[in-house]
């Protein structure tokens, strides 16, 4: 099957189509998708600024990391079950949309870097733990979290926007490969 | 009563600016959300740490230092970009009942936040501290939890 079946399927579940049609149940679920950022994306941003020797310069870093983490991967479940909620509401025109596929590309991006900075510049944070200017790694690795998570954001948020949607035809020819759109081709 | 300068502001050449633009609104939304992150992490910041959770072994007003100029240019992001969003569609934002809760709650939330708040992160432990910043905490984040969802649930009405 491919993803685009399963997206198929996925839209005439009785579930995802009461969720879009929820008056109240899709707003929500979308509100907390949007507040629950304050806590997951804020709290990153508070690590990064500490990476780059912004903000709490006096703290050890592994405390900033630490004592945050909880919260951080609490605010991403949220972000993530919310998130699968709100696809699951309108799986063809996500699965079809540029900006969600932007945004899914940043995520891999995201956690590509967060999975270089635990394993390697972190495995030495006792080296670099009161530094107020950290090693180049690691404001490298706190500057790309900033910018990825800033264009997980900006991606997300443009879902919303229908300029590219496969039913809005003509589309540049590059569009409609990068969403994926079925056109049927011009009559002769 | 206020009607007349909601219909003041639609003639307002900013606000038929952003309507003119097909990317304009969209662009200012997204700059309104990442402030909203930033804001909402140094703010979060504090408050959690008034309530003992978080980065619970550093001082309060250590943490309230650090997270103030943050919080300060969130702030100011945000107004800066909502008011283009407001003057786009303030006839809309008229009928619409979040955006009153928003307005009333914002102001709330701005006075606290600068009165109650800045004191009791600045003050010195003494008896009884501990329930009195829980308080504190606790009411910062409702008051903001309030301003962000009604101010989401503009776009909905």
């Amino acid at each position: 099957m491919s993803l685009l079946a399963f997206c198929e399927w996925l839209a005439a579940t009785e579930g995802s189509i009461a969720l879009h049609e929820s008056m109240y149940m899709y707003p929500i679920v979308e509100s907390s998708h949007v507040l629950a950022l304050t806590l997951f994306v804020g709290f990153a941003v508070i690590l990064d600024l500490r990476l780059l020797g912004l903000i709490l310069k006096q703290v050890p870093v592994s405390q900033v990391a630490e004592r945050l983490l909880p919260w951080t991967i609490g605010g991403f479940v949220v972000m993530n079950v919310t998130g699968l909620l709100l696809f699951y509401a309108i799986p063809i025109r996500t699965y079809q949309s540029i900006f969600f596929r932007a945004k899914v590309i940043f995520l891999i991006l995201a956690g590509i870097n967060v999975w270089l900075f635990h394993t390697r510049i972190y495995q030495r944070i006792a080296e670099w733990d009161h530094a107020h200017i950290t090693p180049k790694a690691a404001r490298r690795a706190g500057l790309a979290s900033l910018i990825l998570w800033g264009a997980i954001i900006v991606a997300g948020r443009m879902i919303a926007y229908n300029w590219f949607d496969c039913d809005i035809q003509p589309q540049p020819a590059f569009v409609n490969w990068a969403a994926g759109c079925v056109v049927p081709p011009p009559a002769p | 009563m206020l009607l007349p300068f909601f219909e003041w502001c639609e003639t307002l050449w900013l606000g038929q600016f952003v309507v003119g633009s097909l990317w304009l609104f969209p662009v200012i939304e997204s700059v309104h959300l990442l402030a909203l992150a930033m804001l909402g992490g140094s703010i979060l910041l504090v408050d959690f740490r008034l309530l003992g959770l978080g980065l619970k072994d550093r001082a309060v007003a250590e943490l309230a230092r650090e997270a103030r100029p943050w919080m300060i240019a969130g702030l100011v992001a945000m107004v800066l970009t909502g008011i283009p969003l407001f003057l786009s569609e303030p006839i809309k934002c008229y009928y619409s009942t979040a955006f009153w809760i928003k307005m009333t709650t914002l102001p709330v939330a701005l006075a606290f936040a600068f009165t109650v708040r800045t004191r009791v992160t600045r003050a010195e432990p003494v008896r009884n501290t501990a329930r009195r910043q829980k308080l504190v905490g606790a009411l910062s984040i409702a008051l903001w939890f309030t301003v962000a969802a009604a101010g989401r649930w503009i776009g909905f009405s």
